[in-house]
């Protein structure tokens, strides 16, 4: 049988083989882009290339940058998750309310949160599986609730004081002269983590099968309701995660916290290369996608350029980055 | 399919006690007393959630209530959600409203408010003006640029004989709120050439070193004080959109250690805001009215219903400079009037 | 040509009486099937004459509302194709039912993954993809199936080669039974012959085939028994050398007696 391999480019697909082995997935594209932005932005200003202000623009990006981790795990199920800027808003307000007007103790306020924001991961999880509503659906259903809640069970008010267990993640350390906050280093574990867990385990590897081909998962005689209930749920717990990163960055329980966060979370996940059909894409791509947003963010400002070419320049990436996905990808319906 | 058909009836339940909670425990407050509730008036605002919102719409039942009159409401599910506001100026419309007051959620509810006022039905706009201006019959509204006027003149005087950098933590672009607020400030610190009609472009001066957007966020006016301090470590005052972002951009100061050494000035005059010119955070903010809005909007539904005459042209509801360290030449308030004014 | 007897031994696999309605339709009205071992049985019918559903049912897609199954002389029930799977029987669908993203090596372990040993495997739940690679090198291999590498993605492969993975899982996995439903239905000349070849292999090592086909000259080549359906019940059993083509074809649509 003949075999459809091309051996023109030879060392370059070595690397990119290599690329792909260690990502699972090539990140070339978002990698790129970001190393690229990053030079423009050298050139373009004097403040940009510091230690300081790069520290700043992870700090900054956390937020984004680890709800994305959950949206990353659901859009390879082929799903998407509209509600998550909310439900993590919610785990602030658990928290923090819990803490402060309730008493009660940091960490199982903390713990609570976290188990508010799978709950609803559970619900999604349930609606999507056992119900078979499509996941768009069902989160902007949750987003709904989720919202209301946190509206209604913070009384509009911000919750300021929280106790500085909730806080710890806010501290920083010096390397090099620099200061980080362990925040950073948390989300930067966590996408260690699950980069781990999505090329290396068996339930990694499912999350991708059930996304690419959900009818041949099930007929694999993987569960695949279980395996769907589990992806969402585990993206509750990284939500509420989140929650508790940005209470130790602002210090406060806002209930206003996290509206761009739906959308900006799918942003990080597109621009990193994963598809919105499921099946592909590496979680590695999804901190550059959301460091690109960040990156930006940051430089315009440094170079006092109006927002408005951030808002135009993320729109036109993302759009080249679907259709990238798109075009490099027709074969799959061979 | 046993559990799911359980599941599905479980939130049908919930759902249906959840209205039935919802409508009884508002029963309760939106009746009128006496039977002259054959005047009504609708209110629309942007969404249900915001404070200021919350605030405008307690204005409306209170005068409703005094007034004797029936109030209807309805508001968008999430800012911009100009859907929402459409049905619900056509609802109103048939129910028989005499006059709308509604803060448009975006120019696309224009063509249904035209559709209204062609019926005879009374619309005014608060707080935010549509695009066009004329396409209502009168506007309550704070006069955004006057606000920031008055913490530019604040600033102004606080910082004679000093060298100002200033960054301006603004809104998003488009809503013109943003633009005016921004503008007034920069007029009144003493920038020349700027005027009240500069409400679709920011306007500048040598003296502005960073200008970052905020989505009137806590959490991204904390990024955008971050960033400028980067660009510029020596900002002494920073202009923001509103008291959340104000407040954002107090954490980064601090954690900066700039706390205390940069002036914060702001818009809003929401009590967590002066809350927050109390402790220090915010040095002086210029305080709104929803609440005026709602019920000088209300009352001249109700005069239109009763005489016919339509209230016109743009009416200010006033704004107050609010903070604990007056300065000369300007009039300000202090804490007690802005705690007991405040909305939120 | 196969050297097999006609009818040695006992049935490996039978089903006796089996019925499924759905709803006012009644697809399979007491239908037999045998199976011997090492044998090709071919499984032809008419559009709507119970082919699929008979096959739905024997890999467990299906529960029967009638009728028993027996597998090496045991009444065997397969309430999911986890079942049917797990006593032996493994299928390949007629759209292959493979993870198109994903590399050979794991389509060939989806659900059956390999765990590394030691703590690696045990704590971090690791996969041991290097000896999956390896074993998944050798069943191409074993089977005559040329791929690069199997660190391919399946969706990077030819038509061919793409079936040749979803024979090849099978034939690594079945213990008893393999079922192949239209194994060449979207392929060209060259790569139905490779298929062919294929099915001839996997008999040879043993495993006994069930091949679902509309395409009568292969049928022909390649069947021991081939089993015609009709009106939901098996009509006849006949084997290449005792009727023509279209003496088959004539059971099979009614034309002739059995």
């Amino acid at each position: 049988m003949g075999t459809t391999a091309d051996r023109g480019n030879a060392p370059l697909e070595r690397l990119l083989q290599a690329g792909r082995a260690v990502a699972g997935y090539s990140v070339a594209g978002p990698l790129g882009a970001l190393l690229l932005a990053m030079v423009f932005f050298t050139f373009e200003s004097d403040q940009f290339l510091q230690g300081p202000n790069l520290s700043l623009i992870l700090q900054q990006v956390v937020e984004v940058g680890v709800l994305a981790i959950g949206q990353t795990l659901i859009i390879l199920t082929a799903g998407i998750d509209l509600s998550c800027g909310a439900v993590m808003a919610f785990g602030m307000i658990v928290m923090t309310k819990l803490a402060v007007h309730s008493g009660v103790p940091a960490i199982p306020a903390i713990l609570i949160g976290i188990a508010a924001c799978a709950a609803f991961g559970l619900l999604n999880g349930l609606f999507v599986t056992k119900v078979r509503l499509p996941a768009f659906i069902v989160t902007l259903g949750t987003f709904n609730i989720a919202m209301a809640l946190v509206h209604i069970y913070s009384n509009e008010e911000t919750i300021a004081n929280p106790p500085s267990a909730m806080t710890y993640f806010g501290h920083t350390f010096s390397i090099g002269g620099t200061d980080i906050t362990y925040a950073v280093v948390l989300m930067l574990a966590l996408y260690a983590l699950f980069w781990f867990v999505l090329t290396q385990t068996k339930w990694g590897n499912h999350v991708y099968a059930v996304g690419n081909n959900p009818e041949a998962t099930r007929l694999s005689g993987i569960r695949t309701d279980r395996l769907l209930i589990s992806v969402y749920v585990v993206a509750g717990v990284i939500y509420g995660i989140a929650a508790l990163l940005l209470i130790a960055r602002t210090q406060v329980g806002d209930p206003n916290a996290g509206q761009t966060d739906n959308l900006d979370s799918i942003t990080a996940v597109v621009l990193g290369g994963t598809s919105l059909f499921g099946g592909r894409g590496a979680v590695i791509g999804t901190l550059f996608g959301a460091l690109i947003v960040g990156v930006f963010r940051n430089g315009l400002v440094l170079m006092g350029v109006s927002s408005v070419y951030q808002i135009l320049i993320t729109g036109i990436l993302v759009i080249l980055a679907v259709s990238v996905d798109q075009l490099t990808h027709r074969k799959e319906r061979g | 399919m046993r559990f799911s058909r359980w599941l599905v009836s479980l939130m049908g339940v919930l759902t249906v006690s959840l209205a039935l909670l919802a409508g009884l425990s508002s029963a309760r407050s939106d009746a009128p007393a006496q039977d002259t509730a054959t005047i009504k008036v609708g209110l629309i605002t942007k969404t249900d959630t915001n404070p200021f919102f919350v605030k405008m719409k307690e204005g409306a039942q209170k005068q409703a209530k005094a007034l004797g009159v029936t109030l209807l409401t309805a508001a968008g599910k999430i800012d911009g959600d100009a859907a929402t506001q459409i049905t619900a100026i056509e609802n109103m419309v048939s129910a028989g409203v005499k006059g709308i007051l509604i803060t448009p959620s975006n120019d696309s509810v224009v063509p249904a408010i035209r559709k209204a006022r062609a019926k005879g039905v009374l619309v005014i706009a608060l707080d935010t003006p549509p695009n066009p201006a004329s396409a209502v019959d009168a506007l309550f509204a704070t006069n955004n640029f006057t606000a920031g006027v008055l913490i530019g003149k604040y600033a102004k005087v606080l910082f004679k004989g000093k060298t100002p950098k200033i960054a301006m933590l603004d809104l998003f672009p488009g809503p013109s709120v943003g633009y005016l607020r921004h503008n007034g400030f920069l007029s009144g610190f003493g920038v020349p050439g700027i005027t009240q009609k500069d409400s679709t472009k920011y306007k500048t001066s040598p003296q502005v070193v960073c200008s970052a957007d905020t989505s009137g966020d806590q959490a991204k006016g904390q990024t955008a004080m971050e960033t400028c301090l980067q660009k510029s470590p020596d900002i002494n005052l920073v202009y923001t959109i509103n008291e959340p972002a104000a407040a954002g951009a107090y954490t980064a100061l601090k954690n900066a250690g700039k706390a205390g050494k940069v002036t914060v000035v702001s818009v809003d005059g929401g009590c967590a805001g002066v809350r927050n010119v109390k402790a220090g955070v915010i040095a002086a903010t210029s305080q709104q009215y929803p609440l005026k809005m709602a019920s000088r909007g209300v009352q001249a539904v109700v005069n239109y219903a009763k005489t016919g005459k339509k209230v016109s042209g743009y009416t200010d509801t006033g704004v107050n400079l609010i903070t604990a360290k007056p300065v000369a030449g300007v009039p300000s308030k202090g804490l007690a009037f802005g705690l007991a004014n405040c909305w939120g | 040509m196969s050297a097999q007897p006609a009818t040695p031994s006992e049935p490996l696999f039978h089903a006796r009486g089996i019925v499924k309605r759905f709803g006012h339709v009644t697809a399979l009205s007491g239908a037999d099937f045998d199976l011997y071992p090492g044998e090709v049985l071919a499984v032809i019918g008419d559009n709507g004459a119970g082919k699929s559903t008979l096959i739905k049912v024997l890999s467990g897609a299906l529960q029967p509302d009638e009728g028993e199954i027996h597998l090496d002389g045991e009444v065997v029930t397969f309430k999911t194709p986890l079942d049917a799977r797990r006593a032996g029987i493994e299928t390949v669908y007629q759209d292959l039912a493979v993870a198109p993203a994903l590399d050979i090596a794991s389509n060939l372990f989806l659900g059956r993954e390999l765990r590394r040993g030691g703590p690696l495997g045990q704590v971090l739940r690791m996969l041991d993809k290097r000896a999956m690679r390896k074993e998944a090198t050798r069943a191409l291999a074993e089977l005559n199936i040329g791929v690069q590498s199997v660190r391919a993605a399946v969706q990077d492969l030819s038509g061919g080669q793409r079936q040749g993975v979803a024979v090849a899982r099978a034939a690594k996995w079945a213990r008893r039974v393999a079922i192949m439903d239209e194994p060449t239905a979207a392929l060209g000349v060259k790569e139905t012959r490779q298929v062919l070849d294929l099915i001839r292999r996997v008999r040879e090592r043993g495993l006994p085939v069930i091949l679902i086909s509309h395409d009568m000259p292969h049928v022909f080549e390649l069947a021991d028994r081939i089993h015609i359906m009709r009106l939901g019940k098996r009509a006849a059993v006949v084997t290449p050398q005792s009727h023509t083509m279209q003496e088959a074809v004539a059971i099979m649509t009614g034309a002739a007696a059995a």
